[in-house]
C-alpha cells in the first residue's frame, strides 16, 4: 500500500504502469473485490458527476438563492467567442460551477473528495474529454488518479474544511485533477506529481470562511478557480516544469498550516468572507433573524 | 491510515450540500438507528463546532433526522426529513453547545422510546467518513464501513477470549477490535470489526456464553 505520493511514483515507474493501474489493483487488494467490481463502482460515479453538469448546465438555483445560473451565463459568453483565457478553460470552470450549484441546491453530486470540492474533478474531466476523446475507460481511469492523490492527501494531512480550511478541500481537489489531467493527456507519473504539487502550492493558506454557513458563497466561485488552477499546473507540468518543493512536502505544508490556522476560519461562518458586513446581512437575511439580535448574542 | 479505499476519496454519491456536514451527518443518524435497531419515538440531537455553527446551512440537523429514519446519503427523502419525522410523530431536539470537543465536527445523538434508548457520540472526519467514538458513555472506535458486533458484558477475565473462540470457530476473521469499560469489574464494552457478515446463530450463541449481557450487529 502506498503511504506518500513519492512511493506511488515509485511503484508506478518500477512496475511500468499507470497511476490509476497502481490505485485500481490496490482497491481491488484492500477490498477483496474484482477489477470488475471496482471499475463498475467508479463507473457509477462517473454517471453521478455527468448528470449533475447536465443538470447545471439547464440551470439551477439555491434555496437561499444566493447561487445558481452562473454555469449557464458562462456558457453563452463561450458560444459568442469573445473570450479572453480559453475555451478549455472556460468550460472547466463553466462545468465545475455547474456541479457546485447543483450541489449548493441539495442536488445529486458525487463528492470529489469532498461536497463542497465536488465541482473541480468533473469540471476538469469534461472539459478536456472534449479536447482529447477520451474512452468511457480512460474518463474511468481519470477518477482513479484523482482518487490516488486524494488518496495520499486524506491520509497524510486533511481533506475537511472545518479541520484544514479550503486548501484542504478545494486545493486537495484542484491537485487532484491536475495530476489527473496530466496522466489522461499522456504525461508520466512524475509529471503529475508535480502537476499536484504545483497546483496545491498555490492553494495554500486559503480559509473556509461559507458565508452564512452555507456551501455556496464563496465555494462556488472557490471551485471554478481550483479547475482553473488545475488546468494551467497541469500543462505547466507536461511542458517539463518541476516544482522546488516536492509534492508530499507540500502536502505536509497544507496539514502545518491547516493545524495553525484560527477556528474561525475553518468552516464555523464567524471569519473571512462570512464576517464582511454583506455577508452578515446575508445570514441574517436568510434565516430570518435581525442583525441586531446576532450582535447582543 | 484513516482512509482505505479510493471511494472513500471519490465519493460517496449524495444530496448536496457538504460531505461532512450532510452525507456524514446522515450516517452518523443511521448508524445510531442501526444500534437502536428500530425507529426512535424522540431524538435529541447536540451539536459541537462547525456543527454547532453552520448546521442550518448545511442541512446537517435535516441530514442526521435523514439518517435516523434510515435514509442513505443519496436518498433524496433526505431533503424532507424534518417533515417527515413530524408526520411519524417523532420529537426532535437540537441544541447548539459551546464546549470545545477535540474534532470539530462532533454530533451527540440520544434517541430512544418505551423500550430503551441509547446515546453516541459521532464525528465527521471529511469527505463523508464518519467515526463513532463513544456509545452509551463507552470510549470505542467505530468507522461503520466494516460489519461489527458490539459486545456489552461484565469486565470478567475469560470474557474476551470467549467470544473470539467462538468467532474463530466459524472463521470469522477480526479486523480491528477494541475493549473499553467504565470501572474496573462492572460493565464493558467490546467492538469487532470482521472481514465478512456474521450470521444470527453465531451472535446468538456469543449471547449465551457467560458474563455476556448484550450483542448488536452492524452491518453497513
Amino acid at each position: 500500500m502506498f503511504r506518500n505520493v513519492a512511493e506511488l511514483i515509485e511503484l508506478a515507474e518500477s512496475q511500468g504502469k499507470k497511476i490509476s493501474q497502481i490505485m485500481i489493483e490496490q482497491e481491488m487488494e484492500v477490498t477483496g473485490r474484482t477489477r470488475d467490481q471496482v471499475i463498475g463502482l467508479m463507473d457509477k460515479n462517473l454517471e453521478v458527476m455527468e448528470k449533475a453538469i447536465e443538470r447545471g448546465l439547464v440551470g439551477v438555483h439555491s434555496h437561499s438563492g444566493l447561487t445558481g445560473g452562473d454555469a449557464v451565463l458562462l456558457q453563452e459568453y463561450i458560444k459568442k467567442g469573445n473570450f479572453l483565457s480559453g475555451e478549455i478553460i472556460l468550460d472547466a470552470v463553466s462545468k465545475a460551477v455547474a456541479t457546485n450549484e447543483v450541489n449548493a441546491a441539495m442536488g445529486t453530486i458525487c463528492a470529489t473528495p469532498t461536497a463542497g470540492s465536488a465541482g473541480v474533478v468533473p469540471g476538469t474531466l469534461f472539459a478536456v474529454k472534449n479536447k482529447l476523446n477520451p474512452s468511457r475507460e480512460q474518463m474511468i481511469d481519470f477518477l482513479f488518479v484523482s482518487g490516488a492523490f486524494g488518496f495520499v492527501v486524506a491520509n497524510n494531512a486533511s481533506i475537511s474544511g472545518a479541520a484544514g480550511g479550503c486548501q484542504a478541500e478545494v486545493g486537495s481537489a484542484a491537485g487532484m485533477a491536475a495530476a489527473a489531467i496530466v496522466e489522461i493527456a499522456g504525461g508520466t507519473p512524475a509529471q503529475s506529481a508535480e502537476a499536484m504539487a504545483i497546483t496545491l502550492k498555490n492553494m495554500l493558506g486559503l480559509v473556509c470562511d461559507p458565508v452564512a454557513g452555507l456551501v455556496e458563497v464563496p465555494c462556488v466561485k472557490r471551485n471554478a478557480m481550483g479547475a482553473a488552477n488545475a488546468m494551467i499546473a497541469a500543462d505547466m507540468a507536461l511542458a517539463g516544469i518541476t516544482s522546488r518543493i516536492p509534492c508530499d512536502e507540500v502536502i505536509d505544508a497544507m496539514y502545518k498550516i491547516g493545524l495553525s490556522m484560527p477556528v474561525g476560519l475553518r468552516e464555523t461562518a464567524q471569519g473571512g468572507l462570512a464576517a464582511t458586513p454583506t455577508g452578515r446581512e446575508l445570514e441574517a437575511k436568510i434565516f430570518g433573524i435581525s442583525l441586531d439580535v446576532k450582535k447582543s448574542e | 491510515m484513516k482512509y482505505k479505499s479510493v471511494f472513500d476519496i471519490i465519493g460517496p454519491i449524495m444530496i448536496g450540500p457538504s460531505s461532512s456536514h450532510t452525507a456524514g451527518a446522515a450516517r452518523i443518524g443511521r448508524m445510531a438507528r442501526n444500534l437502536l435497531n428500530r425507529e426512535p419515538k424522540w431524538a435529541e440531537i447536540s451539536f459541537y463546532g462547525s456543527f454547532a455553527k453552520t448546521y442550518k446551512g448545511h442541512g446537517t440537523d435535516v441530514a442526521i433526522v435523514g439518517g435516523l429514519l434510515d435514509f442513505d446519503t443519496f436518498d433524496e427523502r433526505i431533503i424532507h426529513a424534518l417533515d417527515l419525522a413530524k408526520e411519524k410523530g417523532i420529537k426532535i431536539t437540537f441544541s447548539e453547545e459551546d464546549a470545545i470537543t477535540d474534532h470539530p465536527n462532533t454530533a451527540r445523538v440520544r434517541i430512544g422510546d418505551d423500550q430503551g434508548e441509547l446515546e453516541l457520540v459521532g464525528i465527521s472526519i471529511g469527505g463523508g467518513k464518519i467515526e463513532i467514538i463513544e456509545l452509551n458513555g463507552f470510549e470505542l472506535k467505530l468507522s461503520g464501513h466494516e460489519p461489527a458486533i458490539l459486545v456489552v458484558h461484565e469486565d470478567r477475565f475469560g470474557a474476551i477470549a470467549n467470544v473470539a473462540n467462538v468467532l474463530a470457530k466459524h472463521e470469522i476473521n477480526i479486523a480491528h477490535m477494541d475493549v473499553s469499560r467504565k470501572e474496573k469489574g462492572k460493565m464493558a464494552l467490546m467492538t469487532i470489526e470482521v472481514d465478512q457478515n456474521i450470521e444470527q446463530a453465531v451472535l446468538d450463541e456469543i449471547t449465551a456464553l457467560p458474563n455476556i449481557m448484550k450483542v448488536t450487529k452492524i452491518v453497513d
